[in-house]
């Protein structure tokens, strides 16, 4: 019996290639991701007795590490714990992290690719490893004009640079305090977590890019009146403009915000129609062109994208296939259209580069020990929205939106601002959530902004984009353009 | 066929007194690493360690200097290598695992266990002169097994770990009968294989190129498939089950020569386990915790979830191509490092590399104690050394397959290195069996048989041989000189 003996040994031998290639995919093949797991507290561990590189904004550090007489070697800190918590994220030896302490934790940790070099010099000089310092673009000023303006109410505030795409304020409230799920009692840190989870309005949430996402409300209609003018229509041109609106197949109507006429002749220019956001007008023009038109309109200002910022930004969402009375109430950024701040950011900052969008970035530069620049981000087209011609016309009734419309809250002396207002309908018991989005100089546009204040904040039922969310949103171009 | 079955008449003791060395400076080199990574110092009973293992594997090597001076001399070494290493990663565990107050003391019972392992190598190296003797006893054998199997299942003796009834607690310590049912199953299958081959290699229906046996000559593996879903039915532990069809199905083969009964096998097994996964959320949960094995779900499931074996993947992960380092990572967060998981716990610290030299260990010893097999002339001593080499590698498939997540995981322990006393006792008591056929098989073969057993004793399979040439070398007798026949040229040993 020596022939199947010899095949047997055939295969024991293949038995073992087997458990080798298995065994090579799981400690070479796969292990950056198995390292990079979340729930790999390992890897955690091991962080923590290195140096992790620092979160740098504006030339400070608003986190680092700190040598401490511990096991684990560094305890991370926070320096304005609260006020950035949403973009540096948490690190935690329970909760693994979040926002760019994820993100950019290969950097920050230094066994990135791109570091490679920097650890062979380490190897050779004998020189403590060390991870890199990865440098934000957000503005600290801005970052602390939104914190102010927004105060005590729920919502989000992002900025970003027009030209670059660079998100120049990140906030979001509630915040919380990373610095108290950086400690290294597990015990305190699952404490505080369980305190968080349970605390009113998710602190932990960032509510500018990843939170659970919003209805837009009135600030839809810039996609609405971009499909429009795309498809040719002029800003002068006379549309419908009902006190009321039959939606089709439904006995249902569409009225104006308090009930009001938007005109008393039935109809109006499209500039005007935005300038005072006359639901009728965008209803029965998304009625007009279509979902399908709507939807590739939104799409084309970033909808639907899986953005990287590199944290990971939830995509903003049209109705796939809407019948007739639901095209109606999305083409005015109702029914199940929803946007992260973040995205209606985009829509004004890519109107305000001439139809170009840029894609937003949160990390400016990666840099090593010696402040050698390893990476930088370099400002990256995501695509062209609308024409330079559609684009100038929005500018153009944006203005009109801020001088004579609901956005006049938003008015700054000495610089011209052009925005949207929303009040957007959330349940019928709720208060609707406020927003307003902007960018200026109207002129030479350097600033888009979106803000939201969730269910009305401080007014409640009474408030307006125009009069909640607007002058927060001044405060931070004013912060930007100082 | 019988072309390099025999070496020249040379007892290679010295080699292996080279090897061993070697294989002793790897277990204690190992030993004083981990105690200068975890405590900064040399291990104050570094002496006292090394000469209890030098003590015991010298004594291993006198002891087949004695009585089996042509035994492989590759064997012995690899199991003192790995067998070091294991209990260098079980101190380092215990070094986490402790505190001042309550130290965990995991090293020095598998220490002890070593010990007692190879007091019983060595007596069985002893006691046993001859391996075909075993061959009188396998119906014994048969009873002892499955007496074996079914010894935990026994009320107030047998305890249940984890949801598997796979234990039986003496005193203060559990064994698992399974591990020593494993050689008496082995003794009994060769011996029962040995004389039914030809019947059950005799030519039935040929269907799609296979052929297949005869429906009446279906018993004995519908036996041993029964058996093998009963442990795991009742004793809840797939891997046993599937290390015991295994070892049948893998000896058929060798006996049978036929592809038919692996496939049989391999189909009943997987149509067992399929229908066994479909009926008992015990089994359901192993597929389903190697299938979706990253779903957080599973992750986080309190029981029966892959917690544990996504864990131990992160740690493997964590050592990458060349590892931590002896006391730098972080095995102790996988729960059952020092047993099921120790090969997690060596890739952390040793790296794919050190990894990759421990599997190479184990498919030398495997592939050693096959040749073993093919250099025995007695076709007992053939099926005897070959399942039991096959059994070693098949279980090391089952277990490093398992926390790699190339198969379902189950509760097997790696032989030699994982902590635990059965798993120890009965695997040294392996190599002493393979150490003993070996030292038959390389012995150079006097023209006077030296072995009085009585010829008649492998009767049934010598007529012939069913290729018709003798091709095949089962017996001794005839066929045994065909092996020098072949070797020496027809004609030269014919008195």
């Amino acid at each position: 019996m020596n022939t199947p003996l010899r095949r047997l040994s055939m295969v024991v031998v293949v038995m073992f290639l087997a458990l080798m290639m298995s065994a090579t995919w799981v400690q070479y093949v796969r292990a950056p991701d198995l390292n990079n797991d979340p729930r790999n507290v390992r890897t955690l561990y091991r962080e923590y007795d290195r140096a992790r590189g620092p979160i740098v904004v504006g030339g400070e550090a608003i986190a680092s590490s700190e040598p401490v007489d511990s096991p684990f070697g560094y305890l991370r800190s926070y320096s304005d714990g609260p006020l950035y918590a949403h973009a540096t994220g948490y690190f935690s030896v329970v909760y693994g992290r979040s926002g760019i302490e994820r993100a950019m934790n290969t950097e920050l940790n230094g066994t990135a690719d791109s570091l490679f070099y920097s650890r062979l010099q380490d190897l050779v000089t004998g020189r403590q490893p060390e991870g890199a310092a990865v440098e934000l673009t957000l503005d600290p000023a801005a970052q602390q004009a939104a914190w102010d303006a927004l105060g005590d109410q729920r919502g989000a505030v992002v900025a970003m640079d027009t030209r670059t795409g660079e998100v120049l304020v990140m906030v979001s409230k509630p915040s919380y305090d990373p610095n108290i799920l950086a400690v290294h009692s597990s015990r305190e840190v699952t404490e505080r977590w369980a305190e968080l989870n349970e605390a009113d309005g998710n602190p932990l949430t960032n509510r500018a890019i990843a939170g659970n996402t919003y209805p837009p409300g009135s600030t839809f209609k810039l996609v609405t009146a971009a499909a429009a003018l795309e498809d040719g229509l002029g800003i002068d041109e006379q549309i419908d403009a009902p006190d009321q609106l039959p939606l089709p197949q439904s006995t249902a109507v569409l009225r104006n915000f308090g009930g009001s006429s938007c005109s008393p002749t039935g109809t109006q220019t499209l500039g005007d129609a935005l300038r005072i956001s006359c639901n009728t007008a965008f209803g029965q023009l998304g009625l007009d062109l279509g979902a399908d038109a709507v939807r590739a309109q939104a799409e084309a200002f970033g909808f639907g994208q899986e953005l990287q910022i590199p944290t990971t930004v939830t995509p903003s969402y049209f109705p796939e296939d809407p019948n007739d009375p639901n095209t109606v109430l999305s083409a005015i950024g109702q029914y199940e259209v929803r946007v992260t701040p973040l995205q209606v950011a985009m829509l004004s900052a890519a109107i305000a580069n001439d139809g170009v969008l840029m894609e937003p970035q949160l990390v400016r530069s990666v840099r090593g020990q010696d402040l050698e620049v390893i990476r930088e981000t370099r400002p990256q087209e995501l695509g062209r929205a609308v024409s330079t011609s559609t684009a100038e016309a929005l500018q153009d009734m944006m203005v009109e939106v801020v001088q004579n419309g609901t956005g006049r809250a938003a008015q700054i002396s000495g610089v011209q601002v052009a925005g949207k207002t929303g009040t957007a309908q959330t349940s019928a018991e709720a208060a609707p959530h406020a927003w307003f989005t902007a960018f200026a100089p109207a002129d030479d546009p350097r600033v888009a902004v979106a803000v939201i204040v969730e269910n009305g904040g401080a007014m409640g039922n009474e408030a307006t984009g125009g009069a909640v969310a607007a002058p927060i949103a001044r405060s931070v171009i004013q912060a930007v353009l100082e | 066929m019988a072309t390099v079955l025999t070496q020249p008449a040379r007892s290679s003791r010295t080699l292996e007194l080279w090897l061993l060395a070697l294989a002793l400076a790897v277990g204690v080199g190992a030993y004083a690493l981990v105690g200068m990574a975890m405590e900064d110092s040399i291990p104050p009973d570094i002496v006292g360690y090394s000469a209890g293992l030098i003590g015991l594997s010298v004594g291993l090597h006198l002891v087949l200097r004695w009585r089996a001076p042509y035994a492989d001399p590759v064997l012995l070494p690899v199991v003192v290598g790995l067998n070091g290493i294991g209990l260098a990663m079980i101190y380092r565990l215990d070094a986490s695992y402790g505190t001042a107050d309550a130290p965990s003391t995991f090293a020095e019972r598998q220490l002890a266990w070593t010990a007692l392992g190879v007091v019983m190598a060595a007596l069985v190296l002893i006691v046993l002169r001859d391996h075909r003797t075993l061959r009188r006893y396998t119906y014994t054998a048969m009873l002892v097994g499955l007496l074996l199997l079914v010894l935990p299942l026994v009320p107030h003796l047998g305890v249940e770990i984890n949801g598997a009834r796979i234990w039986i607690r003496i005193g203060d310590n559990s064994l698992q009968p399974a591990e020593f049912a494993k050689i008496a199953l082995a003794v009994f299958f060769a011996g029962y294989l040995v004389t039914m081959r030809d019947t059950l290699a005799l030519a039935g229906p040929k269907v799609m190129g296979l052929q297949l046996p005869r429906p009446r000559d279906l018993g004995p593996i519908l036996l041993a498939w029964a058996a093998s879903l009963a442990v795991l039915v009742f004793q809840r532990d797939l891997g046993t089950s599937l290390l015991f069809f295994g070892l049948f199905v893998g000896m058929l083969y060798l006996a049978t020569e036929r592809i038919s009964w692996v496939v049989i096998g391999l189909g009943l097994f997987m149509g067992g386990a399929l229908t066994a996964a479909q009926v008992f959320p015990h089994v359901a949960g192993r597929f389903n915790g190697w299938l979706n094995a990253y779903d957080n779900e599973v992750f986080n499931a309190a029981f029966g979830g892959s917690g544990q074996l996504v864990r131990g993947l992160f740690g493997m992960a964590n050592g990458g191509l060349f590892g931590t380092g002896w006391g730098q990572g972080y095995p102790q967060l996988v729960p059952y490092a020092e047993s099921d998981f120790i090969i997690p716990s060596l890739g952390e610290e040793l790296g794919l590399t050190g990894l990759l030299a421990i599997l190479v260990c184990y498919l030398v010893l495997a592939e050693r104690g096959l040749r073993t097999a093919v250099g025995v002339r007695d076709g007992f001593g053939k099926l005897f050394a070959g399942g039991m080499s096959f059994v070693i590698a098949f279980q090391c498939f089952v277990v490093v397959g398992g926390v790699t997540r190339l198969i379902p995981l189950t509760g097997l322990t790696m032989p030699f290195m994982a902590y635990g006393g059965s798993s120890l006792l009965a695997n040294w008591m392996i190599v002493a069996l393979l150490l003993r056929i070996s030292d038959s098989a390389r012995r150079p073969a006097p023209p006077s048989s030296p072995v009085p057993d009585a010829p008649s004793d492998d009767s049934p399979i010598v007529v012939g041989g069913r290729d018709g040439g003798g091709r095949d070398s089962d017996g001794r007798g005839v066929e045994a000189s065909d092996n020098e026949t072949v070797q020496l040229g027809v004609g030269e040993v014919r008195p």
